[in-house]
C-alpha cells in the first residue's frame, strides 16, 4: 500500500543528554534461556510527550519496561531514565517515576487505603506528615474514594487498575510508566483513564504508556514507538507514523466501472473495485493531486452516478501492517 | 478522574503554568518544569526511610495466617496444662517412664510456672519454628507471587532494604510468638497448678521472682534459637517466586534437619545443625548457670544468620524480578 515509515534522523539535540530526553536506551537487550526476548533497541522519548509504546502482547513491551524500572538487569546495552544509568540508580530515578507495571498487584487482605499506604511508605523519599492526605487525593483522583475501606480482594479487575494508578500518582512525578492501563475497564473507564493522561501530560508529566490497543494510542499519544518481536520496528510522533500511510479516495455508487475510469483517467493510482466501492491512492507528488471537489465535479459531469465520497484517513492500525506486514496477533 | 476540582484541589499537581512549555517535546528542559522543581526537593531522609520497617511490622502482623499461628502457639501451653491437669487429678505423676514427653513436664503438677519451661521445650522443636518457616519463607517469594514486589521495588524500596526489613520483621515475630507461647504457658500454669519457688535442675532453690526472670531469659534465648531458621528461610524465599514453595522449603529442611539431629551415626556433622543446641535453654535453670551451651547456640545462630543472610542478600540484589 505505501511506502514504510522511515523514522527521523535522529535530528533533536543529543548532547547534554538527559534534558529534553527522559528515556534514552542504546541496544538495549535481554535473553531469556536462549530466548531474545528484546533484541538491541534505541528507544528515545522526549521530555513532556504522551508515548505510546505498541506492540502484540509477547513482543518485548513489558521486558522493556522491567529493564527500565530496574526489575531485570539487560543483557547488553544500556537503559538511562531521567538522564541517568538504570538500573544502577534506581534510588535517585524511581522516585520521580510512577509505575504501573504489568496490572496492578495488591495486598489482599488490607484496604486500598491501606495498599497505598504501604507503597507510600517504601519510598523514602515520601513525607509520612503528608502520607494520608497524598493518598486520599491518590485515591479521589481516580475516583475509589468511597471504596478506599474496602478490602481490596473484594475490588474487581477496573477498581484494582485505578487503585494501581493511584498508587503511581502518589507523589508528582516527572515520568509515569503505564503498562496497559486500560486493561479491564470498561468503555467509561477508558475514557476516564484517557482524560486522567491527558491531565497529566498537561501538567507536564512525561507519560509513557504501552497497550497493545492501536485506537487507545492514537488517541491519547503524541509519540509512538512500534514493537514486534523483541525489535522496535519505528518510532516517531504519531502523526508522521500514520502519514506514512496515506489515506485513500473512496467512491460508492452504481456504476464502479465508469467512476474507476474516470479516476484514473484524473491519476488516481492503485485502483480497487469491490462491489459498489472504488477505492485509491491519491498522486503521491502533492502538486499533481487535484482538489477533491475537482475529482466529484468530474465524477458528476462524466455521469457516474455517486452516492459516497469521501477520502478514508490511514490509521495507525493501518500504518502498522504496513509495517510488519503481518496482522496484530500475539507473537508466537 | 474527570473530576477537575480534585485535580485543581490535589497536592499531588504539578503547577499549572508547567503545562505550556512541556507539550512540544524538546523545549522544556531538565528543573524548569513544574514536576521537575517539585523533585529536586525530594530526597530520602535517614527517618523517613524507617516506615518500611513499620509498615513491614503491620503488615505480618495484620495477616490471618500470622494470628492463626500465635493461636496454635498459645494453643499448646494450653493443651499441655490441661492434660496434665486430667492426669494428675487424682494426685498420681506424669509420665510413669521418667523422660516421656516434653523436659519439665513433671514439675508441672508441683509448681506451674515449670509449665512456661515444658510449654517452650515443646513448642521450640517444631510449632515455632514452623510458624517462623511460613513468615520467613512467605517474606520475598508471597510478595513476588502476589507481584506486589514489583512495585514495593519500583517506590522504590531498594533491594537491600527490603531485604533488611524483611529480616527485622520475621526476628519480631520470632520474639513476639516465644511470647505468646510463653505468656499463654504462663497463664494456663498459674491458673491450674500450683506456684511455688522453683527446684533448679542442681537442686538448689529460687524465689518465685528469680524463677520469673529466669523464664523470661529463657523465652528470650529461644526466641534467640530461631534467628537461624529465620535466615535460612529468608534466603530460601528469596529463591523463588512462590509463596508457598518457599514455605514448604523452609519447614521440610527443619523435618529434614530435625532427623538427622536424632540419629547418633550422624553426630560428625550434628555440632552444625542449627536445631542442635536449642535444648539449652535447659541449663539456665542450673545452678550456677552453665553458659558453655548455650554461647554454642548463640554462636551456631550468629553464624546461621551471616551465612544465610549474605547469601539472600546476594541473590536478591542481583535477581532479575519477573514476578
Amino acid at each position: 500500500m505505501a511506502q514504510p515509515f522511515v523514522p527521523p534522523p535522529q535530528a533533536a539535540p543529543v548532547a547534554g543528554a538527559g534534558t529534553d530526553v527522559v528515556i534514552e536506551t542504546r541496544g538495549l537487550a535481554k535473553q531469556y534461556r536462549g530466548t531474545l526476548a528484546v533484541d538491541g533497541i534505541d528507544l528515545r522519548v522526549p521530555r513532556g510527550s504522551v508515548f505510546g509504546f505498541l506492540g502484540p502482547n509477547g513482543s518485548g513491551k513489558t521486558t522493556t519496561i522491567r529493564m527500565l524500572m530496574g526489575l531485570i538487569a539487560p543483557t547488553a546495552g544500556t537503559a538511562r531514565v531521567l538522564g541517568r544509568p538504570m538500573p544502577q540508580s534506581t534510588r535517585s530515578v524511581l522516585p520521580e517515576v510512577g509505575a504501573l507495571i504489568e496490572g496492578p498487584a495488591l495486598y489482599g487482605f488490607l484496604s486500598g487505603r491501606d495498599n497505598l499506604l504501604r507503597y507510600d511508605s517504601a519510598d523514602p523519599t515520601a513525607d509520612p506528615r503528608t502520607r494520608r492526605v497524598r493518598v486520599a487525593a491518590a485515591l479521589d483522583r481516580v475516583g475509589l474514594s468511597a471504596a478506599a475501606g474496602k478490602k481490596a480482594k473484594a475490588y474487581s479487575l477496573g477498581m484494582k487498575q485505578r487503585l494501581g494508578l493511584a498508587a503511581a500518582l502518589l507523589q508528582p512525578r516527572e515520568l509515569l510508566v503505564l503498562d496497559e492501563p486500560t486493561n479491564g475497564l470498561d468503555p467509561q473507564g477508558m475514557r476516564e483513564i484517557r482524560t486522567l493522561v491527558r491531565e497529566l501530560a498537561a501538567d507536564g508529566t512525561t507519560v509513557f504508556l504501552s497497550s497493545h490497543l492501536l485506537d487507545e494510542i492514537e488517541q491519547v499519544c503524541t509519540h509512538a514507538a512500534v514493537m514486534a518481536r523483541g525489535r522496535l520496528i519505528t518510532q516517531g510522533p504519531v502523526a508522521e507514523l500514520a502519514a506514512g500511510t496515506r489515506g485513500r479516495l473512496a467512491v460508492t455508487g452504481p456504476d464502479p466501472a465508469d467512476a474507476a475510469r474516470v479516476l484514473a483517467g484524473l491519476g488516481v493510482t492503485g485502483l480497487v473495485t469491490e462491489g459498489e466501492r472504488v477505492t485509491g491512492d491519491l498522486p503521491a507528488d502533492p502538486a499533481a493531486v487535484p482538489d477533491l471537489a475537482e475529482i466529484n465535479a468530474a465524477l458528476v459531469a462524466a455521469g457516474v452516478r455517486v452516492r459516497g465520497f469521501g477520502l478514508e484517513r490511514a490509521s495507525l492500525e493501518d500504518a502498522f501492517v504496513a509495517l510488519t506486514g503481518e496482522g496484530f496477533d500475539v507473537a508466537g | 478522574m474527570s473530576r477537575a476540582e480534585a485535580k485543581a484541589g490535589g497536592p499531588a499537581v504539578g503547577e499549572p503554568e508547567a503545562a505550556a512549555g512541556h507539550t512540544g517535546g524538546p523545549s522544556g528542559t531538565a528543573g524548569a518544569g513544574g514536576p521537575a522543581a517539585a523533585v529536586a526537593v525530594r530526597a530520602p531522609r535517614p527517618l523517613w526511610t524507617l516506615g518500611l520497617f513499620r509498615s513491614e511490622l503491620v503488615t505480618v502482623f495484620r495477616r490471618r495466617r500470622t494470628m492463626a499461628l500465635c493461636a496454635v502457639l498459645a494453643g499448646v501451653p494450653l493443651l499441655v496444662g490441661i492434660a496434665v491437669r486430667i492426669e494428675t487429678r487424682g494426685g498420681g505423676s506424669v509420665g510413669g517412664d521418667r523422660g516421656n514427653g516434653p523436659a519439665f513436664i513433671e514439675q508441672v503438677s508441683n509448681n506451674g510456672l515449670f509449665l512456661t519451661f515444658a510449654g517452650l521445650a515443646a513448642t521450640l522443636p517444631f510449632f515455632l519454628p514452623m510458624a517462623v518457616g511460613v513468615v520467613a519463607g512467605d517474606a520475598i517469594a508471597g510478595e513476588a507471587s502476589g507481584g506486589t514486589l514489583r512495585y514495593l521495588l519500583v517506590a522504590p524500596a531498594g533491594r537491600t532494604r527490603l531485604l533488611i526489613a524483611k529480616y527485622v520483621s520475621v526476628l519480631v515475630f520470632c520474639l513476639a510468638a516465644t511470647l505468646v507461647a510463653a505468656v499463654s504457658a504462663l497463664v494456663v500454669g498459674f491458673a491450674l497448678f500450683p506456684v511455688g519457688d522453683v527446684t533448679t535442675l542442681s537442686g538448689t532453690t529460687l524465689s518465685l521472682p528469680e524463677g520469673m526472670l529466669r523464664a523470661l531469659l529463657i523465652a528470650l534465648l529461644v526466641a534467640a534459637s530461631l534467628v537461624g531458621i529465620a535466615a535460612l528461610g529468608l534466603f530460601v524465599s528469596t529463591l523463588t517466586d512462590s509463596g508457598i514453595g518457599a514455605m514448604a522449603t523452609t519447614v521440610g529442611l527443619l523435618i529434614t534437619v530435625q532427623i538427622v539431629d536424632s540419629f547418633p551415626q550422624l553426630h560428625a556433622i550434628q555440632p552444625y545443625l542449627f536445631t542442635h543446641y536449642w535444648l539449652s535453654f535447659a541449663d539456665l535453670l542450673r545452678d550456677p548457670v552453665t553458659w558453655t551451651g548455650i554461647g554454642k547456640n548463640l554462636g551456631l545462630q550468629a553464624m546461621y544468620a551471616a551465612v544465610f543472610g549474605s547469601a539472600a542478600w546476594a541473590r536478591f540484589t542481583s535477581r532479575d524480578i519477573t514476578a
